[in-house]
């Protein structure tokens, strides 16, 4: 039923917006209405397929399964401590970032984006992006989406905004939980950087949320790629099983020495160089590579979503 | 436009219309391939111009653009530098091998100041740095004078400061949050400073040294006449104009190809250092700043406070009770793979080499490039003193070896891509950064 809403919308903006490219037939004022026209007609279409995604109860459990893993580390390294903090422990091994947590509750934030960076948010992003369109193919919907004087490239572009605010959102679900859980189980205060440095609190929130906007933009890849599937099938269930799968073995092959001439264009090969924020002087090399590499996957996999679907037959 | 779309998709089922209709289809899909295109275009050819990029520097002499880096007075740099090395050591044991070597070096060595000591931290600088001793790693190293260094390893997720203000030495470890202390003499001078550091890479090859500075120095010091060295064009290194010095070495028998070392045109520092041993491939070392700037480092950048919660390693207590335990109850094992890393710094440094091989107890045959190692058999053998070292790095050494015999008698042959060792089965050692036939040549002459 929200479906319909979309349509509603988009028929009743998409009429407004005929009108003004009528009237840019006759005069430059038309040409002005219609671009006015477009970025708000654009925005509601954005505003609608947010919440339509928001409000699936697959996005709601997904978000869910994402706040959990945050706590779960919080009380398993509570638990393993036995609730004294501040004693180091020394233990290296395990998740990055671990044995600061007793110290300081900040650093459950880099932990808990640590662990699911390289499995839960991208299977989130796969599902959410694979489902895009393949989904409103799947429950004949597509068409109905279509049949209003959309446009493809702008449903599309829709439909990426869109998978990309589910990135950021389940993002900062995960930083959030973390923060909040580990203000409650451990101390928070003066956050010691990687270099050894010491740094107020309020910068060491910062630095978080930079790291959260950089996890955010890490997602873009696997995003696109998400969407350029959904494009070529029917299926929603095909295209986050394809999705999910791709990334799967795109970190298989990030494992395999053999590989290591390739590996460097794997798009989850850099995902973890968020760390490099946490150093003083920042160390922006493995930054900039992991973002000009995600804006690459994010143009190669979004055109050819572009060209799939703007010259597909939607025959169902 | 977009709004013709969906009936462009029609266009498909009446005639002519199809075909141009599905041209355009397919022209969409030239716009991914092209992206795909122009990133590999960009990825694969930029490195290529920037590396064909020779700058235009006027002519220099050997022995001119060395007087230049003897003279270069840098005392105040910050950058990143990038060090590669492929000694061809099996994966296990560049770890264990290297942390041998560096405590082969605090046998003999002794001054290392910070160089020794600590073995049972990770925090402290020997267990981080030998691990420099394989792999790619990334560094960042600031220097201002002799008195203030800083040296970041970054690592994965984690990151591992050496810092050395005045007389204190600062190591932390992120990962496990344990900082390392130690103090050197107040009175620690540049003097004391150079033999700390080459105490330190006087045990692994003076690889856990990467500033491309005292690396330069060590390949400089072997040039003579079994050495040609000369200018072999210029390069770009780390966004400067440099020179190329090749080292080449001219006797036959050692397993080093050349040497290549950047100089900064304009300040005489080496930038780059490359060893490509004789067997081909990628370099056996390849240290490199990737960006420097000689600018005076922040002043802050020498501070160093152990963060709160820290654990704190005391070094100078450490070491006190390692050299107590240590004394002369120094594994053989540990002894042998030590010489075997030392011998590596003899093909590059002979003369130095032998004057150090008198400390630990053996002796140098030949010279310079081709310079040997040998160690005196005590008639126990090499498994006996494996196992006496530790059983697992018994059976290693079993696996690693590749049984030889000769007119010497019969004994393994330990070969990496720089450096060959023979034990023979009476324990003697032989080694060098020279091929096989040099050692079995060595050791039937010696009999």
């Amino acid at each position: 039923m929200s479906r319909a809403e979309v349509s509603g919308s988009a028929q009743h903006t998409g009429t407004r917006e005929g009108a003004g490219a009528g009237a840019g037939g006759a005069g430059a004022g038309g040409v002005d209405a219609r671009r006015t026209a477009r970025p708000l007609w654009s925005l509601g279409l954005l505003r609608n397929e947010v919440g339509t995604t928001f409000r699936r109860w697959r996005t709601v459990v997904l978000l869910a399964v994402l706040a959990a893993v945050p706590v779960l580390i919080g009380i398993a390294v509570k638990i393993e401590t036995g609730g004294e903090g501040g004693g180091a422990g020394g233990g290296s091994g395990g998740a990055a970032f671990v044995s600061q947590i007793t110290n300081n509750g900040l650093f459950l934030v880099f932990t808990s984006l640590a662990v699911t960076l390289p499995v839960f948010l991208p299977l989130a992003v796969g599902v959410v992006a694979g489902d895009s369109v393949a989904g409103e193919a799947h429950t004949g919907t597509l068409r109905y989406l279509l049949v209003a004087p959309a446009g493809r490239t702008r449903l599309l572009l829709v439909k990426y905004a869109t998978t990309l605010t589910f990135c950021l959102v389940a993002t900062l679900v995960v930083a959030a939980s973390a923060l909040v859980t580990g203000a409650l189980l451990f101390p928070v205060g003066e956050v010691t950087l990687l270099s050894g440095t010491t740094v107020p609190f309020g910068e060491g929130l910062l630095r978080a949320l930079a790291i959260a906007a950089v996890v955010t933009l890490s997602l873009i890849g696997v995003a696109a790629i998400g969407l350029f599937v959904s494009t070529l099938t029917n299926s929603g269930i095909a295209a986050m099983a394809t999705t999910v799968g791709l990334l799967i073995m795109v970190q298989i092959l990030d494992t395999i020495p053999q590989l290591h001439a390739i590996q460097p264009y794997l798009f989850t090969h850099h995902w973890l160089s968020f760390a490099d924020v946490l150093r003083d002087p920042v160390y922006w090399d493995r930054l900039q590579q992991n973002l000009g590499l995600q804006a690459l996957y994010a143009a190669v996999f979004g055109s050819a979503a572009w060209a799939r679907f703007t010259a597909r037959d939607i025959t169902v | 436009m977009p709004r013709n779309q969906p009936t462009q998709v029609t266009d498909e089922w009446d005639g002519d219309g199809g075909r141009s209709a599905k041209r355009r289809r397919t022209m969409r899909y030239a716009i991914p391939v092209a992206v795909v295109g122009v990133a590999a275009a960009s990825i694969g050819l930029v490195p290529a111009f920037a590396g064909s990029g020779s700058p235009d520097l006027p002519e220099i002499s050997a022995q001119d653009l060395i007087a230049k880096v003897a003279k270069s007075d840098v005392q105040q740099l910050s950058g990143t530098v990038r060090t590669t090395t492929d000694l061809g050591l099996p994966a296990g044991l560049s770890g264990s091998g290297a942390s041998a070597f560096g405590g082969g070096s605090a046998d003999r060595g002794g001054k290392g100041g910070d160089g020794d000591g600590g073995t049972g931290s990770s925090a402290s600088p020997q267990s981080q740095l030998s691990e420099l001793a394989s792999g790619s790693h990334t560094l960042r190293v600031a220097v201002d004078g002799p008195d203030k260094q800083r040296l970041s390893v970054v690592g994965k997720s984690a990151e591992y400061n050496l810092v050395h203000n005045g007389s204190d030495v600062w190591g932390y470890e992120s990962s496990s949050n344990t900082a390392y202390h130690s103090t050197v003499p107040a009175d620690a001078g540049k003097g004391q400073h150079r033999s700390e550091k080459s105490g330190r890479s006087g045990g692994s090859a003076g690889l856990e040294n990467a500033t491309p500075q005292e690396l330069a120095k060590k390949a400089l010091e072997a040039a003579g006449d079994t050495t040609s060295v000369s200018v072999d064009g210029t390069a770009k290194v780390a966004g400067r104009d440099a020179y190329q010095l090749s080292i080449k070495p001219k006797q036959a028998g050692s397993t080093v190809d050349s040497i290549r070392i950047s100089v900064d045109a304009e300040t005489g520092v080496p930038l780059k250092f490359t060893l490509t041993p004789k067997g081909g491939g990628a370099a056996a070392v390849d240290v490199g700043f990737t960006s420097v700037d000689f600018a005076k480092p922040a002043a802050d950048t020498f501070d160093f406070k152990p963060p709160k919660g820290a654990k704190v390693v005391d070094g100078d207590k450490a070491r006190d009770r390692h050299r107590a335990e240590q004394g002369k109850a120094a594994g053989d094992l540990k002894g042998i793979l030590g010489q075997y890393g030392l011998t590596g710094q003899d093909g590059k440094n002979g003369k130095g080499g032998a004057g150090k091989a008198k400390n630990g107890g053996f002796e140098v045959i030949g010279k310079g490039w081709t310079s040997i190692a040998h160690l005196k058999g005590n008639g126990s053998g090499l498994t006996s003193a494996g196992k006496n070292a530790s059983g697992d790095a018994a059976k290693l050494l079993d696996s690693l070896g590749e049984k030889v015999s000769g007119k010497f008698g019969s004994g393994r042959m330990f070969s990496t891509r720089l450096v060959n060792a023979l034990v023979t089965d009476d324990g003697s050692v032989y080694a060098g950064a020279v091929d096989k036939e040099s050692l079995i040549k060595a050791a039937e002459a010696a009999k």
